[in-house]
């Protein structure tokens, strides 16, 4: 019960941080203030909430759980790719998108592309893409925070209550705070995070024993010791995941976040201090989610360990229901719940709890960037700038979350959750597909709306391509692959158990290739196209 | 042009292949030398980040500089 105390007392925390953020900028209501807290974050909150933005449930629970499964592999995968291109990219792009957003007034990426491009309705259909990429986000964070309090209150609190405390608290700090309540309140839960880890790992060692001891007998076991090294990952595989960090600036609510900055110079300490949070919060998440595979002494993760092994040994022989059913058992992405439930005193599984509410709650600025393009993409775009006044689109911002917020609440009560790992899954791949339209944008004179429509184009029907093959073709036992497109005796298009993958590599690759590609060949064709004079005059 | 070498070779050392199927040596006894590998490059993004910062810092895109 005290964990679910602790849980209850945080979410009072980030309202209350969100109600008086609100307050702060009351005496200021306009729409720059309420969609980019009036451009004015100083460094630290700058850093902390840009980082605090960037991680998902994924970071601590989705890291240890793939690292139960895979091994080591998991921090070259996710971790220390993504130090290296997000910091890159917000030095390269998000410094660019920060000075013409000041010099010309831009709240969102697409208020930029349909001037740089000079056009209208495309931006648009770029709106869309996006907004449609971004939804499945929010409709997860409403389901794990159902999920974390109904685990976390032993079931006192049913899934469809948590969902909906956790949407109401959310709700309000966006609805009044806006995006100053949503930094602040990133910027505490980033806090939290990088507390957690050190503390997590310090309290489990001393559980267990000290970690000499563990490791050594996972080197000594054939079943664990390559989870110690990458020899089950092809360098291909692992290669083609640097391609996913590169969604990161595309993600509407970082690009848009990459406007709140109060001074250029801000984004100096953040792209040099950016790893650095990457470590200390990756490193603790991975090597915790590597070492529980030597905690047989917790019952819960003795229990993966055997479903684990079932499936290792009769897998292929087995009923493809049975093996689902195996596969969710021996899925990990409670793997570190159980270890601080085995290992460490009850503080820490109430702050634990904590830590995992604020990374399920991580959904607030993507409600408010969702709000944020539809308010001036849409509607302002449309009303003209005669009609579309301050007051009236600040209103229609807060009527937005509200929509918003009430319309995932209800797909995740009636939505299966798997559909949205899916969605999920494929929309960082469609992000990354979407960032030659930026750097397009920003650094080639050449480019048109022409290319711009067809990367966005394309990077839509290969995310549902994609989603759809995920879905139809079922998983295949962990090591083995189904081909389903093969040319001239080679697989192109195989279904593996991790995911579809082209050529070997993660679809995220040629989806980015071949959307750069028709941006660079289809603006070529379209030279009349090109923005004039004036307009280039402003970017170049 | 130093930058881009700078960036393309740390790119390119994220793709360990010497240590792809090396768990020895433990580095403080119970880390693995893939996992002490890329947790050390992290810290060396860090350092990059930081020349970069102090030598090709897009100054001319702070409006103050204008002023």
């Amino acid at each position: 019960m005290i964990p679910a105390v602790v849980v209850f007392l945080y979410l009072g925390v980030v309202l209350t941080i969100g109600l008086f953020a609100g307050r702060a900028s009351a005496r200021k209501r306009d729409a720059e203030d309420y969609f980019l807290a009036g451009r004015s974050l100083g460094p630290a909150v700058f850093l902390l909430s840009l980082f605090g933005a960037n991680m998902t449930a994924f970071s601590i629970l989705g890291a240890s759980g793939h690292a139960f499964a895979n091994g080591i592999v998991t921090y070259g995968l996710m971790a220390s790719s993504s130090a290296l291109i997000i910091p890159l990219s917000l030095f390269v792009v998000g410094t660019r998108l920060w000075a013409l957003g000041k010099r010309h007034g831009f709240i969102t990426p697409v208020q930029m592309f349909r001037d740089r491009w000079e056009c209208g309705h495309i931006g648009t259909v770029i709106f869309a893409v996006q907004a449609v990429l971004l939804v499945p986000y929010i409709v997860i964070a409403v389901i794990g925070g159902g999920t974390t309090l109904r685990a976390v209150s032993g079931g006192l609190v049913p899934f469809w209550l948590g969902g909906a405390i956790v949407s109401m608290v959310v709700m309000a700090y966006v609805f009044f705070g806006g995006m100053r309540g949503t930094a602040w309140v990133n910027a505490f839960q980033t806090v939290l995070f990088l507390s957690f880890g050190t503390i997590a790992v310090a309290v489990i060692a001393a559980g267990m024993g000290g970690f000499r001891q563990a490791i050594e007998a996972m080197l000594a076991a054939p079943s664990t010791a390559p989870l110690l090294t990458r020899e089950r990952v092809s360098p291909w595989y692992f290669f083609s995941y640097t391609f996913i960090p590169l969604s990161s600036i595309a993600f509407p609510h970082i690009g848009i976040f990459c406007l709140t900055a109060r001074r250029l110079a801000h984004f100096r300490r953040t792209v040099v201090l950016y790893p650095i949070c990457m470590l200390a919060i990756w490193l603790p998440s991975v090597f915790l989610g590597v070492i529980a595979n030597r905690a047989v002494d917790v019952p819960a993760i003795a229990a993966k360990l055997e479903a684990r092994t079932t499936l290792a040994a009769e897998g292929p022989a087995l009923p493809s229901g049975r093996r689902d059913e195996l596969r969710a058992r021996a899925a990990g992405d409670d793997v570190i719940l159980a270890l601080v439930q085995g290992y460490a005193p009850l503080w820490l599984t109430a702050l634990l709890g904590a830590s995992v509410m604020a990374a399920v709650m991580a959904s607030d600025s993507q409600i408010l960037a969702l709000s944020t393009m539809f308010t001036e993409d849409v509607v302002a775009f449309y009303l003209g700038a005669r009609r579309a006044r301050d007051a009236l689109l600040v209103q229609t911002g807060r009527l937005f979350v509200v929509a918003l917020t009430v319309v995932a609440y209800l797909i995740a009560l009636s939505v299966p959750q798997s559909i949205f790992d899916i969605a999920t899954q494929y929309a960082f791949a469609g992000y990354s597909a979407l960032s030659p339209l930026l750097v397009a944008a920003l650094f080639w004179k050449g480019s048109t709306r022409w290319g711009a429509l067809a990367a966005a184009v394309w990077t839509a029907a290969a995310v549902l391509a994609v989603a759809v093959l995920q879905s139809v073709v079922p998983a295949p036992p962990p090591g083995a692959a189904v081909a389903v497109l093969t040319i001239g005796g080679v697989e192109v298009v195989t279904r593996a158990a991790s995911g579809a993958q082209v050529l070997g590599l993660l679809p995220v690759v040629p989806m980015t290739l071949i959307s750069a590609l028709l941006m660079v060949m289809v603006s070529r064709w379209t030279p009349a196209s090109r923005p004039g004079a004036a307009t280039l005059a402003r970017y170049f | 042009m130093a930058a881009v070498l700078m960036v393309a070779a740390l790119y390119a050392l994220h793709q360990d292949f010497w240590f792809w199927r090396a768990a020895r040596p433990l580095v403080f006894g119970f880390l693995p030398i893939g996992l002490f590998y890329h947790a050390a490059y992290t810290l060396a993004i860090a350092l990059l980040m930081w020349v970069l910062v102090r030598t090709h810092w897009p100054a001319h895109l702070d409006p103050a500089a204008h002023e």
